[in-house]
Protein backbone atom coordinates (compact mmCIF):
# COMPACT_ATOMS: atom_id res chain seq x y z
CA UNK A 1 0.00 0.00 0.00
CA UNK A 2 2.80 2.54 1.14
CA UNK A 3 4.70 1.47 -2.35
CA UNK A 4 1.53 2.33 -4.23
CA UNK A 5 1.19 6.03 -2.59
CA UNK A 6 4.95 6.69 -3.03
CA UNK A 7 4.45 6.09 -6.49
CA UNK A 8 1.29 7.48 -7.01
CA UNK A 9 3.22 10.99 -5.30
CA UNK A 10 6.20 10.49 -7.63
CA UNK A 11 3.54 10.67 -10.60
CA UNK A 12 1.83 13.64 -9.69
CA UNK A 13 5.30 15.56 -10.33
CA UNK A 14 5.32 15.04 -14.32
CA UNK A 15 1.68 15.68 -14.26
CA UNK A 16 2.09 19.20 -12.16
CA UNK A 17 5.07 20.15 -15.09
CA UNK A 18 3.05 19.35 -17.90
CA UNK A 19 0.22 21.24 -16.28
CA UNK A 20 2.06 24.37 -15.11
CA UNK A 21 4.11 24.38 -18.00
CA UNK A 22 0.48 24.28 -20.45
CA UNK A 23 -1.14 27.06 -18.34
CA UNK A 24 2.12 29.55 -18.18
CA UNK A 25 2.45 29.10 -22.21
CA UNK A 26 -1.00 29.91 -22.73
CA UNK A 27 -1.17 32.95 -19.82
CA UNK A 28 1.76 34.51 -21.33
CA UNK A 29 1.26 34.07 -24.76
CA UNK A 30 -1.66 36.11 -24.77
CA UNK A 31 -1.76 39.29 -26.65
CA UNK A 32 -0.05 42.75 -24.44
CA UNK A 33 1.39 42.50 -21.49
CA UNK A 34 1.00 43.78 -18.00
CA UNK A 35 3.63 46.73 -18.33
CA UNK A 36 1.02 47.80 -21.26
CA UNK A 37 -1.56 47.15 -18.98
CA UNK A 38 -0.44 49.11 -16.52
CA UNK A 39 0.49 51.78 -18.92
CA UNK A 40 -2.97 51.90 -20.62
CA UNK A 41 -4.59 51.71 -17.11
CA UNK A 42 -2.33 55.23 -16.35
CA UNK A 43 -0.84 56.87 -19.33
CA UNK A 44 1.05 59.17 -17.32
CA UNK A 45 3.28 56.69 -16.64
CA UNK A 46 7.09 57.34 -18.11
CA UNK A 47 8.80 55.24 -20.56
CA UNK A 48 11.46 54.48 -17.98
CA UNK A 49 8.76 53.13 -15.03
CA UNK A 50 7.27 50.75 -17.86
CA UNK A 51 11.30 49.74 -18.72
CA UNK A 52 11.67 49.18 -14.43
CA UNK A 53 8.47 47.35 -15.06
CA UNK A 54 9.83 44.67 -17.57
CA UNK A 55 13.18 44.34 -15.97
CA UNK A 56 11.99 43.44 -12.59
CA UNK A 57 9.82 40.80 -13.88
CA UNK A 58 12.29 39.67 -16.71
CA UNK A 59 8.98 39.96 -19.59
CA UNK A 60 11.54 40.64 -22.21
CA UNK A 61 12.58 37.35 -22.01
CA UNK A 62 11.68 34.36 -24.21
CA UNK A 63 8.68 32.27 -22.11
CA UNK A 64 10.54 29.05 -21.98
CA UNK A 65 13.19 30.78 -20.58
CA UNK A 66 11.04 32.73 -18.11
CA UNK A 67 9.10 29.01 -17.35
CA UNK A 68 12.48 27.99 -16.28
CA UNK A 69 13.42 30.88 -14.10
CA UNK A 70 9.58 30.20 -12.16
CA UNK A 71 9.77 26.29 -12.09
CA UNK A 72 12.98 26.61 -10.49
CA UNK A 73 11.74 29.65 -7.78
CA UNK A 74 8.44 27.28 -7.10
CA UNK A 75 10.60 24.35 -6.48
CA UNK A 76 11.88 26.42 -3.96
CA UNK A 77 7.57 26.99 -2.64
CA UNK A 78 8.27 30.66 -4.11
CA UNK A 79 5.14 31.95 -6.31
CA UNK A 80 7.24 35.21 -6.95
CA UNK A 81 5.02 38.44 -5.77
CA UNK A 82 1.54 39.83 -7.20
CA UNK A 83 1.69 42.46 -9.72
CA UNK A 84 -0.82 44.20 -7.73
CA UNK A 85 0.12 47.93 -6.76
CA UNK A 86 0.59 46.12 -2.91
CA UNK A 87 3.26 43.81 -4.04
CA UNK A 88 2.60 40.83 -1.29
CA UNK A 89 4.05 37.91 -1.92
CA UNK A 90 1.62 35.20 -4.07
CA UNK A 91 1.72 32.51 -1.69
CA UNK A 92 1.03 34.60 1.31
CA UNK A 93 -2.30 36.72 -1.10
CA UNK A 94 -3.62 32.94 -1.76
CA UNK A 95 -2.92 31.43 1.89
CA UNK A 96 -5.43 34.14 2.92
CA UNK A 97 -8.02 33.27 0.33
CA UNK A 98 -7.52 28.95 -0.18
CA UNK A 99 -8.99 28.44 3.44
CA UNK A 100 -12.61 30.03 2.68
CA UNK A 101 -12.85 27.75 -1.02
CA UNK A 102 -11.92 24.56 1.08
CA UNK A 103 -14.48 24.93 3.85
CA UNK A 104 -16.61 26.05 1.51
CA UNK A 105 -16.02 22.82 -1.19
CA UNK A 106 -15.74 20.72 1.85
CA UNK A 107 -18.72 21.30 3.52
CA UNK A 108 -20.86 20.87 -0.27
CA UNK A 109 -19.57 17.79 -1.02
CA UNK A 110 -20.02 16.10 2.60
CA UNK A 111 -23.63 17.34 2.13
CA UNK A 112 -24.38 16.17 -1.45
CA UNK A 113 -22.71 13.14 -0.52
CA UNK A 114 -24.92 12.61 2.55
CA UNK A 115 -28.15 13.78 0.23
CA UNK A 116 -27.15 11.80 -2.91
CA UNK A 117 -26.69 8.77 -2.12
CA UNK A 118 -30.08 7.72 -0.36
CA UNK A 119 -31.71 9.64 -3.22
CA UNK A 120 -29.96 7.11 -5.74
CA UNK A 121 -30.44 4.21 -3.89
CA UNK A 122 -33.62 4.73 -3.27
CA UNK A 123 -34.42 5.34 -6.37
CA UNK A 124 -32.97 2.27 -7.76
CA UNK A 125 -34.82 0.17 -5.44
CA UNK A 126 -37.85 1.67 -5.73
CA UNK A 127 -37.76 2.02 -9.67
CA UNK A 128 -40.56 3.82 -11.16
CA UNK A 129 -42.58 4.00 -7.73
CA UNK A 130 -43.74 8.38 -7.26
CA UNK A 131 -40.67 8.91 -5.30
CA UNK A 132 -38.63 7.64 -8.40
CA UNK A 133 -40.34 10.00 -10.35
CA UNK A 134 -40.60 13.08 -8.86
CA UNK A 135 -36.72 12.99 -7.90
CA UNK A 136 -36.11 11.98 -11.61
CA UNK A 137 -37.82 15.08 -12.59
CA UNK A 138 -35.94 17.55 -10.03
CA UNK A 139 -32.34 15.71 -11.24
CA UNK A 140 -33.07 17.22 -14.66
CA UNK A 141 -33.83 20.11 -13.63
CA UNK A 142 -30.99 20.62 -11.43
CA UNK A 143 -28.57 19.15 -13.80
CA UNK A 144 -30.73 22.15 -16.63
CA UNK A 145 -30.03 25.46 -14.05
CA UNK A 146 -27.84 27.22 -14.42
CA UNK A 147 -26.43 28.12 -10.74
CA UNK A 148 -25.64 31.94 -10.91
CA UNK A 149 -29.07 32.04 -12.39
CA UNK A 150 -30.36 30.33 -9.24
CA UNK A 151 -27.88 32.25 -6.89
CA UNK A 152 -29.26 35.04 -7.65
CA UNK A 153 -32.98 34.47 -8.22
CA UNK A 154 -32.54 32.85 -4.16
CA UNK A 155 -30.22 35.96 -2.76
CA UNK A 156 -33.42 37.89 -4.49
CA UNK A 157 -36.29 36.11 -2.92
CA UNK A 158 -34.76 34.68 0.37
CA UNK A 159 -32.04 37.77 1.30
CA UNK A 160 -34.04 40.70 -0.22
CA UNK A 161 -37.54 40.53 -0.28
CA UNK A 162 -37.74 37.87 2.89
CA UNK A 163 -34.75 39.00 4.33
CA UNK A 164 -34.44 35.55 5.96
CA UNK A 165 -30.54 35.14 4.90
CA UNK A 166 -27.87 37.53 4.37
CA UNK A 167 -26.36 37.71 0.40
CA UNK A 168 -22.90 38.84 0.37
CA UNK A 169 -19.88 37.82 2.37
CA UNK A 170 -18.92 35.18 4.92
CA UNK A 171 -18.86 37.00 8.35
CA UNK A 172 -20.95 40.16 9.72
CA UNK A 173 -19.54 43.73 9.97
CA UNK A 174 -19.39 42.81 14.00
CA UNK A 175 -17.62 39.76 13.22
CA UNK A 176 -14.50 40.80 15.19
CA UNK A 177 -16.30 41.58 18.33
CA UNK A 178 -18.52 38.08 18.48
CA UNK A 179 -17.85 35.34 21.38
CA UNK A 180 -16.19 32.46 18.97
CA UNK A 181 -19.79 30.39 19.22
CA UNK A 182 -21.21 33.67 17.78
CA UNK A 183 -18.86 33.88 15.38
CA UNK A 184 -19.24 29.67 14.23
CA UNK A 185 -22.97 30.51 13.75
CA UNK A 186 -22.42 33.46 11.89
CA UNK A 187 -20.32 31.83 8.98
CA UNK A 188 -22.72 28.94 8.90
CA UNK A 189 -25.55 31.73 8.54
CA UNK A 190 -23.37 33.29 5.53
CA UNK A 191 -22.70 29.52 3.91
CA UNK A 192 -26.46 28.42 3.75
CA UNK A 193 -27.52 30.33 0.48
CA UNK A 194 -23.89 29.41 -1.18
CA UNK A 195 -23.31 26.43 -0.14
CA UNK A 196 -27.11 25.13 -0.77
CA UNK A 197 -27.40 26.05 -4.11
CA UNK A 198 -24.15 24.78 -4.96
CA UNK A 199 -25.68 21.15 -3.15
CA UNK A 200 -28.14 21.55 -4.88
CA UNK A 201 -26.26 21.73 -8.60
CA UNK A 202 -24.57 19.03 -8.22
CA UNK A 203 -27.29 16.44 -6.38
CA UNK A 204 -28.55 15.90 -9.67
CA UNK A 205 -25.29 14.77 -11.07
CA UNK A 206 -24.18 12.44 -8.16
CA UNK A 207 -27.84 10.63 -6.90
CA UNK A 208 -28.24 10.27 -10.48
CA UNK A 209 -24.50 8.38 -10.65
CA UNK A 210 -25.45 6.54 -7.66
CA UNK A 211 -28.88 5.13 -8.87
CA UNK A 212 -27.56 3.94 -12.05
CA UNK A 213 -24.80 2.32 -10.37
CA UNK A 214 -27.16 1.06 -7.72
CA UNK A 215 -29.21 -0.52 -10.34
CA UNK A 216 -26.17 -2.33 -12.47
CA UNK A 217 -24.92 -4.01 -8.81
CA UNK A 218 -28.60 -5.21 -8.24
CA UNK A 219 -28.78 -6.97 -11.83
CA UNK A 220 -25.31 -8.80 -10.71
CA UNK A 221 -25.70 -12.60 -10.20
CA UNK A 222 -24.47 -12.22 -6.92
CA UNK A 223 -27.46 -10.69 -5.70
CA UNK A 224 -29.46 -13.18 -7.31
CA UNK A 225 -27.26 -15.86 -5.36
CA UNK A 226 -27.64 -13.83 -1.90
CA UNK A 227 -31.24 -13.87 -2.79
CA UNK A 228 -31.43 -17.23 -3.19
CA UNK A 229 -29.41 -17.94 -0.21
CA UNK A 230 -32.55 -16.91 1.41
CA UNK A 231 -31.14 -13.47 2.82
CA UNK A 232 -33.64 -10.39 3.42
CA UNK A 233 -34.09 -8.27 0.92
CA UNK A 234 -32.50 -5.04 3.11
CA UNK A 235 -29.25 -7.27 3.69
CA UNK A 236 -29.16 -7.87 0.02
CA UNK A 237 -29.58 -4.31 -0.78
CA UNK A 238 -27.76 -2.79 1.90
CA UNK A 239 -24.79 -5.13 2.48
CA UNK A 240 -24.36 -6.54 -0.94
CA UNK A 241 -25.48 -4.04 -3.45
CA UNK A 242 -24.74 -1.08 -1.92
CA UNK A 243 -21.19 -1.46 -0.99
CA UNK A 244 -20.34 -2.55 -4.61
CA UNK A 245 -22.49 0.73 -6.17
CA UNK A 246 -20.41 2.99 -3.67
CA UNK A 247 -17.35 1.78 -5.11
CA UNK A 248 -17.60 3.94 -8.34
CA UNK A 249 -18.59 6.91 -6.67
CA UNK A 250 -15.23 7.57 -4.99
CA UNK A 251 -13.49 8.17 -8.35
CA UNK A 252 -16.53 10.30 -9.62
CA UNK A 253 -16.22 12.69 -6.24
CA UNK A 254 -12.22 12.77 -7.21
CA UNK A 255 -13.59 13.76 -10.90
CA UNK A 256 -15.63 16.49 -9.92
CA UNK A 257 -13.26 18.44 -7.65
CA UNK A 258 -12.12 20.54 -10.98
CA UNK A 259 -15.94 21.83 -11.58
CA UNK A 260 -16.27 22.57 -7.71
CA UNK A 261 -13.24 24.91 -8.28
CA UNK A 262 -14.55 25.78 -11.02
CA UNK A 263 -18.09 26.78 -9.59
CA UNK A 264 -16.18 28.77 -6.79
CA UNK A 265 -15.03 31.99 -8.98
CA UNK A 266 -19.28 32.18 -9.62
CA UNK A 267 -20.35 31.13 -6.38
CA UNK A 268 -17.61 33.82 -4.86
CA UNK A 269 -18.50 36.32 -6.98
CA UNK A 270 -22.30 36.20 -6.66
CA UNK A 271 -21.88 36.33 -2.90
CA UNK A 272 -18.80 38.69 -2.44
CA UNK A 273 -17.09 35.96 -0.65
CA UNK A 274 -13.37 36.14 0.08
CA UNK A 275 -11.97 33.17 -1.41
CA UNK A 276 -9.61 31.82 -4.44
CA UNK A 277 -12.42 32.30 -7.50
CA UNK A 278 -12.59 35.65 -6.45
CA UNK A 279 -9.05 36.12 -6.57
CA UNK A 280 -8.61 34.54 -9.88
CA UNK A 281 -10.98 36.62 -11.43
CA UNK A 282 -9.65 39.67 -10.07
CA UNK A 283 -6.09 38.65 -11.05
CA UNK A 284 -7.23 37.93 -14.69
CA UNK A 285 -8.98 41.49 -14.83
CA UNK A 286 -5.45 43.30 -13.87
CA UNK A 287 -3.64 40.34 -15.59
CA UNK A 288 -1.58 39.71 -12.18
CA UNK A 289 0.18 36.73 -14.30
CA UNK A 290 2.10 35.32 -10.73
CA UNK A 291 -1.56 35.30 -9.12
CA UNK A 292 -3.21 33.89 -12.41
CA UNK A 293 -0.32 30.84 -11.99
CA UNK A 294 -0.39 30.71 -8.29
CA UNK A 295 -3.65 30.01 -8.50
CA UNK A 296 -3.65 27.40 -11.25
CA UNK A 297 -0.93 25.48 -9.94
CA UNK A 298 -2.70 25.61 -6.44
CA UNK A 299 -5.44 24.07 -8.19
CA UNK A 300 -4.31 21.66 -10.19
CA UNK A 301 -2.37 20.05 -6.94
CA UNK A 302 -5.96 20.13 -5.27
CA UNK A 303 -7.12 17.96 -7.97
CA UNK A 304 -4.48 15.65 -8.34
CA UNK A 305 -4.33 15.26 -4.48
CA UNK A 306 -8.24 14.76 -4.84
CA UNK A 307 -8.00 11.70 -7.22
CA UNK A 308 -5.00 10.47 -5.03
CA UNK A 309 -7.29 10.16 -2.64
CA UNK A 310 -10.07 8.70 -4.34
CA UNK A 311 -7.35 6.11 -5.91
CA UNK A 312 -6.11 5.35 -2.46
CA UNK A 313 -9.70 4.74 -0.88
CA UNK A 314 -11.06 2.50 -3.58
CA UNK A 315 -7.69 0.54 -3.48
CA UNK A 316 -8.73 -0.23 0.66
CA UNK A 317 -12.30 -0.35 -0.51
CA UNK A 318 -11.47 -3.11 -3.28
CA UNK A 319 -9.06 -5.59 -2.81
CA UNK A 320 -8.52 -6.53 -6.71
CA UNK A 321 -7.10 -2.95 -7.26
CA UNK A 322 -4.65 -3.39 -4.12
CA UNK A 323 -3.42 -6.81 -5.23
CA UNK A 324 -3.81 -6.84 -9.22
CA UNK A 325 -2.43 -4.44 -12.12
CA UNK A 326 -2.61 -0.87 -11.23
CA UNK A 327 -6.90 0.07 -12.40
CA UNK B 1 -38.72 2.72 -31.17
CA UNK B 2 -38.41 6.89 -31.52
CA UNK B 3 -41.83 6.97 -31.37
CA UNK B 4 -42.35 5.34 -28.02
CA UNK B 5 -39.03 7.30 -26.50
CA UNK B 6 -40.27 10.12 -24.10
CA UNK B 7 -37.43 11.40 -23.47
CA UNK B 8 -35.89 12.06 -27.28
CA UNK B 9 -39.59 13.38 -28.34
CA UNK B 10 -39.49 15.67 -25.56
CA UNK B 11 -35.96 16.95 -25.89
CA UNK B 12 -36.14 17.26 -29.27
CA UNK B 13 -39.07 19.17 -29.43
CA UNK B 14 -37.62 21.53 -27.63
CA UNK B 15 -34.29 21.33 -29.48
CA UNK B 16 -36.15 22.40 -32.90
CA UNK B 17 -38.63 24.77 -31.09
CA UNK B 18 -35.42 27.19 -29.64
CA UNK B 19 -33.39 26.04 -33.67
CA UNK B 20 -36.47 27.55 -34.92
CA UNK B 21 -36.60 30.66 -32.56
CA UNK B 22 -32.75 31.35 -33.38
CA UNK B 23 -33.02 30.97 -37.53
CA UNK B 24 -36.55 33.00 -37.36
CA UNK B 25 -35.24 35.30 -34.69
CA UNK B 26 -36.07 38.84 -36.88
CA UNK B 27 -39.33 37.95 -37.64
CA UNK B 28 -40.26 36.46 -33.98
CA UNK B 29 -38.69 39.36 -32.40
CA UNK B 30 -41.64 42.66 -32.21
CA UNK B 31 -38.64 45.30 -31.50
CA UNK B 32 -34.90 45.96 -32.80
CA UNK B 33 -33.14 43.94 -29.33
CA UNK B 34 -30.70 47.23 -28.85
CA UNK B 35 -33.82 49.85 -30.00
CA UNK B 36 -33.16 52.31 -26.64
CA UNK B 37 -36.43 53.48 -25.09
CA UNK B 38 -35.44 56.05 -22.20
CA UNK B 39 -39.17 56.58 -21.77
CA UNK B 40 -39.99 52.94 -20.90
CA UNK B 41 -36.84 51.46 -18.58
CA UNK B 42 -37.74 48.50 -16.50
CA UNK B 43 -41.30 48.00 -17.75
CA UNK B 44 -42.65 44.78 -15.86
CA UNK B 45 -43.78 41.94 -18.24
CA UNK B 46 -46.75 43.40 -20.68
CA UNK B 47 -48.85 42.65 -23.52
CA UNK B 48 -46.60 45.27 -25.20
CA UNK B 49 -43.44 44.24 -23.46
CA UNK B 50 -44.10 40.43 -22.65
CA UNK B 51 -40.64 39.92 -20.90
CA UNK B 52 -40.74 43.71 -19.76
CA UNK B 53 -38.00 45.84 -20.63
CA UNK B 54 -34.66 46.75 -19.47
CA UNK B 55 -32.45 49.90 -17.69
CA UNK B 56 -32.28 51.30 -21.44
CA UNK B 57 -35.72 50.37 -22.52
CA UNK B 58 -35.21 47.57 -24.46
CA UNK B 59 -37.69 44.55 -25.44
CA UNK B 60 -36.04 41.91 -22.84
CA UNK B 61 -38.38 39.61 -25.10
CA UNK B 62 -36.58 40.43 -28.62
CA UNK B 63 -33.47 40.55 -26.80
CA UNK B 64 -34.04 36.88 -25.30
CA UNK B 65 -35.12 35.54 -28.99
CA UNK B 66 -31.62 36.92 -30.08
CA UNK B 67 -29.99 35.83 -27.61
CA UNK B 68 -30.93 32.27 -28.57
CA UNK B 69 -28.72 32.63 -31.89
CA UNK B 70 -25.40 33.02 -29.66
CA UNK B 71 -26.12 30.20 -26.93
CA UNK B 72 -26.98 27.68 -29.83
CA UNK B 73 -23.94 28.57 -32.09
CA UNK B 74 -21.74 28.25 -29.29
CA UNK B 75 -23.22 25.06 -28.34
CA UNK B 76 -22.65 23.56 -31.54
CA UNK B 77 -19.53 24.81 -32.98
CA UNK B 78 -17.84 24.55 -29.57
CA UNK B 79 -18.98 20.80 -29.17
CA UNK B 80 -18.11 20.75 -33.17
CA UNK B 81 -14.32 21.41 -32.32
CA UNK B 82 -14.75 19.30 -29.04
CA UNK B 83 -16.15 16.45 -31.02
CA UNK B 84 -13.03 16.37 -33.29
CA UNK B 85 -10.57 16.78 -31.62
CA UNK B 86 -11.53 13.80 -29.07
CA UNK B 87 -12.37 11.53 -32.05
CA UNK B 88 -9.11 11.72 -33.64
CA UNK B 89 -7.28 11.36 -30.52
CA UNK B 90 -9.26 8.39 -29.75
CA UNK B 91 -9.36 6.75 -32.91
CA UNK B 92 -5.27 7.04 -33.33
CA UNK B 93 -5.18 5.85 -29.53
CA UNK B 94 -7.23 2.56 -29.44
CA UNK B 95 -6.66 1.90 -32.86
CA UNK B 96 -2.39 2.12 -32.65
CA UNK B 97 -2.08 1.37 -28.82
CA UNK B 98 1.25 0.68 -27.52
CA UNK B 99 3.47 4.00 -26.44
CA UNK B 100 1.16 6.26 -29.06
CA UNK B 101 -1.51 5.08 -26.50
CA UNK B 102 0.02 5.67 -23.50
CA UNK B 103 1.28 9.46 -24.44
CA UNK B 104 -2.43 10.29 -25.64
CA UNK B 105 -4.26 9.00 -22.56
CA UNK B 106 -1.15 11.03 -20.04
CA UNK B 107 -2.34 13.90 -22.48
CA UNK B 108 -5.82 13.47 -21.17
CA UNK B 109 -5.42 12.59 -18.14
CA UNK B 110 -3.42 16.33 -17.61
CA UNK B 111 -6.00 18.21 -19.53
CA UNK B 112 -8.87 15.96 -17.08
CA UNK B 113 -6.74 17.58 -13.94
CA UNK B 114 -6.75 21.02 -14.97
CA UNK B 115 -8.93 23.28 -13.14
CA UNK B 116 -10.92 23.95 -16.32
CA UNK B 117 -12.96 26.80 -15.88
CA UNK B 118 -9.89 29.12 -14.23
CA UNK B 119 -8.39 28.55 -17.95
CA UNK B 120 -11.18 29.37 -20.12
CA UNK B 121 -12.03 32.34 -18.03
CA UNK B 122 -7.82 33.50 -18.06
CA UNK B 123 -7.65 32.59 -22.18
CA UNK B 124 -10.84 34.71 -22.89
CA UNK B 125 -9.88 37.64 -20.67
CA UNK B 126 -6.69 37.62 -22.40
CA UNK B 127 -7.76 37.31 -25.69
CA UNK B 128 -10.96 39.93 -25.23
CA UNK B 129 -13.80 38.38 -25.53
CA UNK B 130 -15.96 37.29 -28.16
CA UNK B 131 -18.31 34.79 -29.76
CA UNK B 132 -15.57 32.87 -31.79
CA UNK B 133 -12.98 32.91 -29.08
CA UNK B 134 -15.57 31.70 -26.85
CA UNK B 135 -16.31 28.91 -29.05
CA UNK B 136 -12.53 27.76 -30.12
CA UNK B 137 -11.79 27.90 -25.96
CA UNK B 138 -14.54 26.04 -25.01
CA UNK B 139 -13.98 23.23 -27.40
CA UNK B 140 -10.80 23.02 -26.96
CA UNK B 141 -10.96 21.75 -23.25
CA UNK B 142 -14.05 19.90 -23.27
CA UNK B 143 -12.54 17.27 -25.43
CA UNK B 144 -11.47 14.63 -23.10
CA UNK B 145 -14.65 12.93 -22.46
CA UNK B 146 -14.94 12.19 -26.01
CA UNK B 147 -11.86 10.70 -26.23
CA UNK B 148 -12.25 8.39 -23.50
CA UNK B 149 -14.98 6.68 -24.84
CA UNK B 150 -13.98 6.68 -28.74
CA UNK B 151 -10.88 5.34 -27.54
CA UNK B 152 -12.92 2.68 -25.76
CA UNK B 153 -15.20 1.70 -28.41
CA UNK B 154 -12.15 1.69 -31.01
CA UNK B 155 -10.22 -1.04 -29.10
CA UNK B 156 -13.58 -3.50 -28.52
CA UNK B 157 -14.05 -2.86 -32.41
CA UNK B 158 -10.30 -3.52 -33.14
CA UNK B 159 -10.94 -6.97 -31.86
CA UNK B 160 -13.67 -7.80 -34.14
CA UNK B 161 -13.26 -10.10 -37.11
CA UNK B 162 -14.23 -7.39 -39.72
CA UNK B 163 -11.58 -5.66 -38.91
CA UNK B 164 -8.95 -8.01 -38.83
CA UNK B 165 -10.18 -9.11 -42.03
CA UNK B 166 -9.68 -5.12 -43.83
CA UNK B 167 -6.20 -5.51 -42.18
CA UNK B 168 -5.85 -8.65 -44.28
CA UNK B 169 -7.12 -7.29 -47.14
CA UNK B 170 -4.44 -4.83 -47.33
CA UNK B 171 -6.67 -1.25 -46.39
CA UNK B 172 -4.86 1.25 -45.49
CA UNK B 173 -4.79 2.20 -41.84
CA UNK B 174 -7.14 5.59 -42.41
CA UNK B 175 -9.62 3.63 -44.60
CA UNK B 176 -10.16 1.08 -41.85
CA UNK B 177 -10.01 4.08 -39.07
CA UNK B 178 -12.43 5.95 -40.91
CA UNK B 179 -14.74 3.91 -43.18
CA UNK B 180 -14.43 0.63 -40.98
CA UNK B 181 -13.84 1.72 -37.09
CA UNK B 182 -15.82 5.43 -37.26
CA UNK B 183 -18.99 4.44 -38.16
CA UNK B 184 -19.42 1.86 -35.73
CA UNK B 185 -18.48 4.27 -32.92
CA UNK B 186 -20.72 7.32 -34.44
CA UNK B 187 -23.92 6.66 -32.18
CA UNK B 188 -22.06 7.24 -29.10
CA UNK B 189 -20.40 10.24 -30.55
CA UNK B 190 -23.91 11.52 -31.49
CA UNK B 191 -25.07 10.86 -27.78
CA UNK B 192 -22.28 12.71 -26.05
CA UNK B 193 -22.50 15.18 -28.14
CA UNK B 194 -25.50 16.05 -27.30
CA UNK B 195 -25.38 16.04 -24.06
CA UNK B 196 -22.43 18.96 -25.03
CA UNK B 197 -23.93 21.14 -26.18
CA UNK B 198 -25.76 21.14 -22.86
CA UNK B 199 -23.26 21.95 -21.54
CA UNK B 200 -20.97 24.43 -23.79
CA UNK B 201 -24.34 26.51 -23.22
CA UNK B 202 -24.08 26.64 -19.44
CA UNK B 203 -20.29 27.28 -19.48
CA UNK B 204 -21.18 30.20 -22.18
CA UNK B 205 -23.59 31.70 -19.87
CA UNK B 206 -21.46 31.64 -16.70
CA UNK B 207 -18.86 33.54 -18.78
CA UNK B 208 -21.18 36.18 -20.10
CA UNK B 209 -22.35 36.35 -16.57
CA UNK B 210 -19.13 37.39 -15.61
CA UNK B 211 -18.52 39.61 -17.93
CA UNK B 212 -16.56 37.27 -20.13
CA UNK B 213 -19.04 35.97 -22.95
CA UNK B 214 -20.35 38.09 -25.75
CA UNK B 215 -20.16 41.62 -25.03
CA UNK B 216 -23.20 44.27 -25.20
CA UNK B 217 -24.88 45.68 -26.68
CA UNK B 218 -25.41 42.21 -28.59
CA UNK B 219 -27.58 39.95 -26.24
CA UNK B 220 -26.90 36.58 -24.88
CA UNK B 221 -28.87 35.13 -21.96
CA UNK B 222 -25.90 35.16 -19.95
CA UNK B 223 -25.15 38.73 -20.41
CA UNK B 224 -29.04 39.53 -20.03
CA UNK B 225 -29.11 38.11 -16.64
CA UNK B 226 -26.07 39.74 -15.48
CA UNK B 227 -27.45 43.29 -16.62
CA UNK B 228 -30.60 42.00 -14.40
CA UNK B 229 -28.49 41.09 -11.67
CA UNK B 230 -27.90 44.93 -10.73
CA UNK B 231 -31.74 45.96 -10.76
CA UNK B 232 -33.02 43.00 -9.23
CA UNK B 233 -34.58 45.06 -6.58
CA UNK B 234 -36.77 46.66 -9.06
CA UNK B 235 -36.81 43.92 -12.54
CA UNK B 236 -36.93 40.28 -11.35
CA UNK B 237 -37.98 39.73 -14.75
CA UNK B 238 -34.80 40.91 -16.38
CA UNK B 239 -32.89 37.88 -15.10
CA UNK B 240 -36.10 35.22 -14.84
CA UNK B 241 -36.91 34.71 -18.20
CA UNK B 242 -33.30 34.42 -19.95
CA UNK B 243 -32.40 32.08 -17.12
CA UNK B 244 -35.41 30.23 -18.04
CA UNK B 245 -34.39 29.77 -21.64
CA UNK B 246 -31.02 28.39 -20.57
CA UNK B 247 -33.11 26.19 -18.34
CA UNK B 248 -35.16 25.08 -21.05
CA UNK B 249 -32.73 24.30 -23.32
CA UNK B 250 -30.04 22.44 -21.60
CA UNK B 251 -32.80 20.31 -20.11
CA UNK B 252 -33.83 19.84 -23.88
CA UNK B 253 -30.11 18.65 -25.06
CA UNK B 254 -30.19 16.64 -21.92
CA UNK B 255 -33.24 15.23 -22.72
CA UNK B 256 -32.16 14.04 -25.97
CA UNK B 257 -29.03 12.94 -25.27
CA UNK B 258 -30.39 10.29 -22.72
CA UNK B 259 -33.77 9.67 -25.27
CA UNK B 260 -30.74 8.96 -27.86
CA UNK B 261 -28.88 6.76 -26.14
CA UNK B 262 -31.85 4.49 -24.97
CA UNK B 263 -32.50 4.34 -28.88
CA UNK B 264 -28.97 3.55 -29.77
CA UNK B 265 -28.20 1.65 -27.40
CA UNK B 266 -30.09 -2.04 -27.19
CA UNK B 267 -28.12 -3.20 -23.85
CA UNK B 268 -29.25 0.19 -21.73
CA UNK B 269 -32.93 -1.66 -22.22
CA UNK B 270 -33.58 -3.83 -19.62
Amino acid sequence: MLTYIVKRLFEMIPMLIGITLISFIVVNLAPGNPAQFLSSMNPKISETAYQKFINMYQLDKPVLERYWIWLKKLSRLDFGNSFASDQKPVLSKIAERLPVTIYLNLVSMILIIIISIPIGVLSAVYRNSLFDRITTVIVYIGFAVPTFWLAILCAYYFGVIKGWLPISGLTSYEFEDFSTLEKIYDVIWHSILPVGISVFGSIAGFSRFIKSSMMDAINEDYITAAYARGLSKNTVIFKHALRNALLPVITILGLSIPGLIGGSVIFESVFSIPGMGQLFYQSVMMRDYPVIMGILVIGSFLTLLGNLIADISYAIADPRIRYGKKK
Amino acid sequence: MVKRNKLFISGISIIIFFTVVAIFAPIIAPYDPSEIDLMNILNPPSLKNLFGTDELGRDVFSRVVYGTRISLSVGFISVGISVFIGTIIGLVSGYFKGLTDLILMKIVDIALCFPTFFLILAVIAFLKPSIYNIMIVIGITSWMGVARMVRAETMSITERDYITAAKVAGLKKRVILFKHILPNVASPILVSATLGVASSILVESALSFLGLGVQPPTPSWGNIITSGKDNIMFAWWLSFFPGICILLAVLGFNLTGEGLRDILDPKSKE
